[in-house]
């Protein structure tokens, strides 16, 4: 278990659970009820603890190393049934962009995002969650397949930015970026997209264009990171928290400014405290969307996502 | 949104110290140098205008503001400004090392400019066309509320009146002063580009220097014809980040015009004085059948 700085309390508190238990177990003394009262604490501590997250510690838990990752929800709302599908017909698989066909519930759909990697090797391995221009474009075939088929598309965002290498430039990221924006007011079918961790800029609106844009509680949304704002605007890297703050990036002041269309809730004490209970959230969230966009002509759909994306904007006329 | 009509005026000059008629534009006093910052030659300011804004010697393409693009492009340099009372909100309430409110007041009061694009319709060689142009001296040229709510309310105008549309783009990217509001604008002009689309009227992208960042990433690379000055510097990322990145020095010529052209994602480089004929060319042949199909 990784614990973050301001959950120092709750580690100690876990510790001493731990220590607790071990009492019993090597001198067999009974201290259930020593557990008990621990177990109680910890939750009154965590929901103490969440409850009153600043903007720069809801960023740190969106980047936890233990959250669900987007393979993890591929397969969890699909009852292991995802299926991924590789390469872009073009240059080459990108494995920071994931993506393939699945069932959930029995009903066809397609699953595409960024998947970071679950450890050092599969970090680097997975390009930390950053796709190249290839993996748009993969993106974009795949939501083209689906939308052929009749088949609804589901996007789980969760990424630091689209890479910034030399090939990169060269291929076209801010090509691939646009068209992806582009074509997604094209595609016929549903488009959920949900953002399950980091929701950083043009790499993430890249595959986020959707009918429903949903925000996993505790993530991130926005045009730059609290760091590169703080290093720009404020010429320092210390003034994270206060870019954080600054930028309204958090789901509740997203969707208080309806640049997305719901908050999905996640377990007390984040999503990595309870995978399972985080699955079953964003699945319920995604099936009781699809049943309200499935019962729209295509014609429709496309109007009113058009329409919710023209609306975005403050200005003086 | 619709076009509202009688919002729009007849062009009134509305930046201070340019009371100059249109014919006298390119007047410039006598005496008054211009020295290119590529070749350090030295001509005449007059001359200098007149050539387009570009040096004669190097053809270094200077930075110019939408206004002069406008007066180079338009026919006799006529044109309607479209929804020019538009500024910024202030949707955050962002303060950085001075509030966004007050940065957006100074930056109106410098430059006489209402926020980072202006739109305006006119005729490039006969041709009916609106030209949505960034101004690089409005916080660089940077994305925000105003800028893609112009755009859409131009592609509006260009769809109800049947008229070619043309972005010259010049910008760091989003601003970010506006935080997601100014990353939706990315999503917003790319929508309403599908329904220019749609409606089978010709969008060129003229990317000038520099074009980075989220205006790449939408509306500067989804023209039917992406069209770039010479040597303007265009990418996603740019070259300080990219650098970073991978820890090496740029290769020559990274990222510019010539360099995308050679990846692929240009069709043309034109030479400002080129411009405005290629434009009515493109715009003329593009839809000379399409009004045909349509009759």
């Amino acid at each position: 278990m990784v614990y973050l700085d301001f959950e120092e309390p709750i580690k100690l508190l876990e510790e001493q659970l731990e220590k607790t238990r071990e009492i019993t177990e090597t001198s067999g003394v009974d201290t259930s009820k020593s557990v008990k009262e621990l177990e109680k604490t910890i939750a009154k501590t965590r929901k103490d603890i969440y409850s009153k997250l600043s903007a720069w510690q809801k960023v740190q838990v969106s980047r936890h190393p233990d959250r669900p990752y987007v393979l993890a929800y591929m397969n969890a709302l699909s009852d292991n049934t995802f299926v991924e599908l590789h390469g872009d017909r073009n240059v080459k698989d990108d494995k920071a962009m994931v993506g393939g066909l699945a069932k959930m519930d029995g009903k066809p759909v397609m699953f595409i995002g960024q998947q970071k990697g679950i450890n050092a090797k599969m970090r680097l391995y997975r390009n930390f969650g950053m796709a190249n221009p290839e993996g748009y474009r993969k993106a974009l075939r795949l939501m083209q397949t689906a939308d052929k088929f009749n088949i609804p598309i589901v996007c789980f965002v969760d990424t630091p930015g689209a890479y910034p290498g030399l090939e990169a430039e060269e291929r076209g990221q801010g090509e691939a970026i646009a068209r992806n924006i582009y074509e997604m007011f094209r595609i016929k079918v549903p488009i959920i997209v949900v953002i399950i961790g980091e929701g950083a800029s043009g790499g993430a609106l890249g595959i986020g264009v959707g009918d429903r844009v949903f925000m996993l509680e505790y993530t991130w949304y926005s045009v730059i990171s609290p760091e590169s704002c703080s290093s720009i605007l404020f010429r320092t890297w210390d003034e994270k928290e206060r870019a954080a703050e600054a930028l309204k990036l958090t789901s509740d002041d997203m969707l208080n400014n309806k640049l997305i269309d719901g908050v999905i809730r996640e377990p007390e004490g984040g999503a990595h405290t309870n995978h399972e209970e985080s699955y079953a959230n964003v699945k319920d969230a995604v099936l009781k969307a699809l049943a309200e966009l499935e019962k729209l002509k295509p014609e429709k759909r496309i109007a009113l996502r058009i329409g919710k994306f023209e609306k975005m904007g403050v200005f003086n006329d | 949104m619709s076009v509202q009509e009688e919002e729009m005026s007849w062009f009134k000059r509305i930046r201070k110290g340019i009371l100059t008629e249109t014919e006298d534009k390119k007047e410039t006093p006598e005496g008054l140098w211009y020295k290119c910052p590529s070749c350090k030659n030295i001509i005449r300011s007059e001359e200098h205008a007149e050539n387009y804004y570009v040096c004669p010697n190097c053809q270094h393409h200077d930075r110019i503001g939408s206004e002069e693009y406008f007066h180079i492009l338009f026919d006799q340099g006529k044109y309607r400004l479209l929804n020019p009372n538009i500024t910024s909100g202030d949707p955050l309430n962002f303060t950085d090392t001075k509030k966004y409110t007050d940065r957006i007041r100074s930056v109106i009061a410098n430059t006489g400019l209402k926020d980072a694009i202006e739109t305006a319709a006119g005729r490039i060689d006969g041709h009916e066309a609106v030209i949505a142009c960034m101004d690089f001296d409005f916080i660089g040229g940077s994305m925000g509320s105003v800028v893609g709510e112009k755009i859409a309310r131009a592609i509006d105008h260009c769809i109800k009146y049947k008229k070619a549309f043309i972005i010259i783009s010049k910008s760091g990217g989003a601003r970010m002063m506006e935080g997601a509001f100014s990353l939706m604008q990315m999503a917003k002009t790319s929508a309403k580009l599908t329904q220019l689309s749609d409606a089978q009227l010709p969008y060129i992208s003229i990317l000038t220097n520099p074009t980075t960042g989220g205006v790449t990433a939408s509306f500067a690379m989804l023209g039917d014809l992406n069209i770039a000055e010479p040597k303007a510097l265009i990418g996603f990322a740019g070259p300080r980040v990219v650098k970073e990145t991978i820890k090496k020095d740029l290769p020559e010529g990274f990222q510019t015009a010539e360099f995308v052209l050679e990846t692929g994602f240009l069709d043309k480089i034109i030479h400002r004085k080129d411009m405005k004929h290629q434009l009515a060319f493109f715009i003329d042949t593009l839809t000379q059948n399409v009004k045909k199909t349509k009759k």
